[in-house]
């Protein structure tokens, strides 16, 4: 029996961006990496393309980060030096690209000058040439100091700096268009704040293919699923023709993963979770794949142990299938 | 998914006889479609306008129960391709594979771990469904001792994998009364599997070769008149088994595709549990009722997958809720502070975990503001200073701490005044995210 089946014929599709830049491009990488450009909804190859898998990036921090000793234990030998971090996260553990965290900058912690991050993302792309992304701190007033001397340390390297927030965006995406970068617009689980800010971005004459929407995931267990749901309706609307939501999606998976009490509790205290490792590993792989299911096209990890999971997941969802 | 009063018009014998109430039958079809009248009311209906018109009238994808008693397990029954357009309604049944080619021990092992596949998280309890017994072996009196030690051990549900009918037939008889699937009726064994559910009155797992044969064997065994089942398109590479299990679920919902209106089951294919966990979650999202796993059984490994499928079949309109009540975070003593939120599990666990890595340990006192987060609650008035007094009060908490002093949200500081009025609480006002909880209390709190 010939089953008729459906074919979505969608009006538009995810646009792609592009990061990093080659020496003829006027960088210093070694490759660049597009995201995006999907015309269907995740994976479904049958009926659109899924012109490029997703990628995966491990978090590198430029201090010594308060980990759980599971998560340590990995970067033991490279935690004071975030070159060697970076290197250690793209050679051993085969990162697609690195995030930088630039924790030290936080007022709140040791507060490190715009020029000591600047050096330290000049060392990062020494270290490795895959792309890099780069997040501040998190304080907003300290990063709008921070991240324009970080947007300049790498000026011509096609970057993906972030984080640009409703009620602060103006600096970083000033910092990204002066020097050719790409921007990370985050808003909270709410898919109109997300559209507005690609809206107020753009009207500061921001490329619109320069633009990756952070949608803020939440990890599993808890609130995972508002963010799954946010995510098909920002996928749906681009495909539908929203060119305001039609921006790749990176998603935060280590650091919320490592939020969520599953992932940090022994099976001494909680006999009944199991051993802890494997939990651990899970509870973060899971968060990722939960979002590469809800269209995430950068997924921001940070044990190499997830990593590799998610590595043979991707390769298995990106083989053709048919209706 | 209803018809209109027109449609169904057309199938009435058009007598306006007036019998069944309402004075014509136009009026009669009317009442049919919003639901205020039942087709028996109608005296001179025809048996095809009856079959017709009850077979439209049907939801998109059959309802269909494994188990008895305190085990029931509904799947199928769903409306929608996205949580989003409404919800998911029959969480996906959790069933892991155990064959009887395993030594005895092993097997007493692995039911006895099966069967305490019990969780709890976030006030939550979570299990999986039960176990596949896999005929593995081709010895009929290995795979009825399986059966048996599977009886005793797990007290949940079964799904019978076994396509040889003679093999499956004692298991069926021994296990009939907890009503197991059985899996699965083929080309080559559909009548002999068929009849043995008929006969048992058990649910029978279909599985086609690809999307077009599976139609066509479900259509075989429905004509014959058996409608418990469970599809399978038969692909096993997460993959395919996504666009399968879409194209199944877009046919049922959108077109009414009849032999694709069945509750699915997937089986996974990876060799390792990690990665079969990974896989699983596709499947657990998209679209499958039931997952068989081949690996997994640790508890570190289940546990991750029982959260996703509790998250992904949440009710979009209902948000969870946390009883309304102190909480302890930590090792508390009457010096500890105490913060106060709602009761939207969301915004309680944010808390909880900011509270838990402040390490400061701490009282957290929930407000019923009907599980909504602290901005829409204070919007909407449930979330005032009266309310949050009242929930101090009735919490008990004052019976709890020697000092007498609140944390409230940020974002409702202006409430502070008429709060400490009201309650005689002195009122801190704390972050406005959860995120700043561990500098807040840090730097306030901390000896």
């Amino acid at each position: 029996m010939a089953v008729e089946r459906i074919m979505e014929r969608y009006t538009s599709r995810v646009r792609e961006v592009t990061l990093g830049a080659t020496a003829e491009q006027g960088g210093t990488r070694s490759h660049t990496i597009t995201v995006g450009g999907d015309s269907t909804l995740p994976f479904l190859h049958f009926e659109g393309e899924v012109p490029h898998r997703p990628v995966l990036a491990l978090e590198v921090n430029d201090v010594p980060p308060a980990w759980h000793q599971l998560l340590l234990e990995h970067y033991r030998d490279v935690l004071d030096d975030p070159g060697a971090w970076a290197a250690k996260a793209v050679r051993q553990f085969g990162a697609d690209l690195v995030c930088l965290r630039l924790v030290g900058a936080d007022p709140d912690g040791e507060n490190r000058s715009p020029e000591e991050c600047a050096q330290v993302v000049r060392r990062v792309l020494e270290a490795v040439k895959v792309p890099l992304i780069v997040i501040g701190c998190g304080d907003a007033d300290k990063d709008n100091e921070v991240m324009p001397a970080v947007a300049e340390a790498g000026a011509g390297e096609n970057l993906l700096l972030g984080i640009a927030t409703q009620e602060n965006y103006k600096t970083l995406t000033a910092a990204c268009m002066v020097h050719k970068h790409n921007i990370i617009a985050q808003s909270p689980i709410d898919i109109n704040i997300c559209k507005q800010l690609n809206i107020l971005i753009s009207e500061m004459n921001m490329p619109l293919d320069r633009i990756v929407i952070d949608p803020t995931l939440g990890a599993l267990g808890y609130g995972i699923e508002y963010t799954y749901s946010i995510m098909e309706r920002i996928r749906l609307g681009a495909l539908g023709g929203d060119s305001m939501l039609a921006m790749p999606v990176i998603v935060n998976v280590g650091y919320e993963a490592w939020r969520a009490k599953e992932a940090n509790v022994p099976e001494s205290e909680f006999p009944r979770w199991g051993d802890q490792p494997t939990r651990a590993v899970l509870w973060e792989a899971m968060t990722g794949a939960h979002g590469l299911q809800a269209g995430a096209h950068i997924v921001i990890l940070r044990n190499p142990d997830a990593l590799r999971l998610l590595r043979r997941h991707i390769e298995q969802l990106m083989v053709p299938n048919r209706a | 998914m209803g018809l209109t009063g027109l449609e169904i018009y057309k199938q009435l014998p058009k007598k306006n006889c007036g019998e069944c109430g309402p004075p014509t039958c136009l009026a009669f079809a009317m009442q049919l479609a919003s639901g205020k009248a039942t087709l028996d009311a109608c005296p001179y209906i025809s048996q095809e306008a009856r079959e017709a018109l009850q077979s439209a009238a049907a939801p998109p994808i059959r309802l269909v129960t494994l188990g008895a008693g305190d085990h029931v397990l509904e799947i199928g029954d769903e409306t929608v391709l996205f949580r989003h357009d409404k919800t998911f309604y029959h969480p996906a049944g959790i069933f892991i594979e155990v064959g009887d080619d395993l030594d005895e021990a092993a097997m007493d092992e692995r039911l006895r771990a099966i069967g305490e596949l019990e969780f709890e998280r976030v006030g939550q309890q979570y299990r999986v469904d039960g176990v596949a017994l896999r005929a593995t072996s081709g010895d009929a009196d290995r795979f009825l001792r399986l059966a048996q030690k599977a009886a005793a051990a797990v007290p949940w549900n079964f799904v019978i994998v076994c396509q040889d009918p003679a093999l499956a037939e004692p298991v069926v008889r021994l296990l009939a009364s907890r009503r197991p699937l059985l899996y699965a009726a083929t080309d080559d064994n559909w009548e002999k599997m068929v009849q043995l559910a008929e006969e048992h009155q058990i649910p029978l797992g279909v599985c086609g070769r690809d999307l077009d044969h599976l139609a066509e064997l479900v259509t075989k065994i429905t004509q014959r008149g058996y409608r418990e089942l469970v599809i399978d398109p038969g692909s096993r590479e997460t993959s395919q088994v996504l666009a399968d299990l879409t194209q199944i679920r877009r046919l049922a919902i959108k077109k009414k595709f009849r032999p694709f209106g069945y509750p699915t089951i997937a089986f996974t294919s990876e060799p390792d549990a990690t990665t079969e966990i990974i896989q699983a979650q596709v499947y657990v999202g998209k679209y499958a009722s039931l997952v068989v796993l081949r690996q997994a059984w640790r508890r570190s490994e289940i546990l991750p997958l029982l959260t996703w499928r509790t998250n992904v079949f949440t009710d979009p309109q209902k948000p969870i809720q946390v009883e309304p009540r102190v909480y302890e975070v930590g090792d508390v003593r009457d010096d500890s502070p105490v913060y106060v939120t709602t009761n939207f599990s969301l915004t309680y666990f944010s808390v909880e975990a900011e509270v838990e890595a402040s390490k400061i340990p701490g009282y957290i006192v929930v407000v019923n503001t009907e599980g909504t987060s602290v901005l829409t609650a204070y919007a909407a008035g449930k979330f005032t200073p009266e309310a949050v007094a009242e929930a101090l009060q009735r919490s008990g908490i004052a019976d709890r701490v020697k000092h007498r002093e609140v944390i409230i949200p940020g974002h409702v500081a202006v409430m502070s005044g008429k709060l400490q009025e009201l309650s005689g609480w002195k009122v801190i006002v704390g972050p406005r995210e959860a995120a700043g909880i561990p500098a807040f209390v840090r730097s306030r709190y901390a000896a």
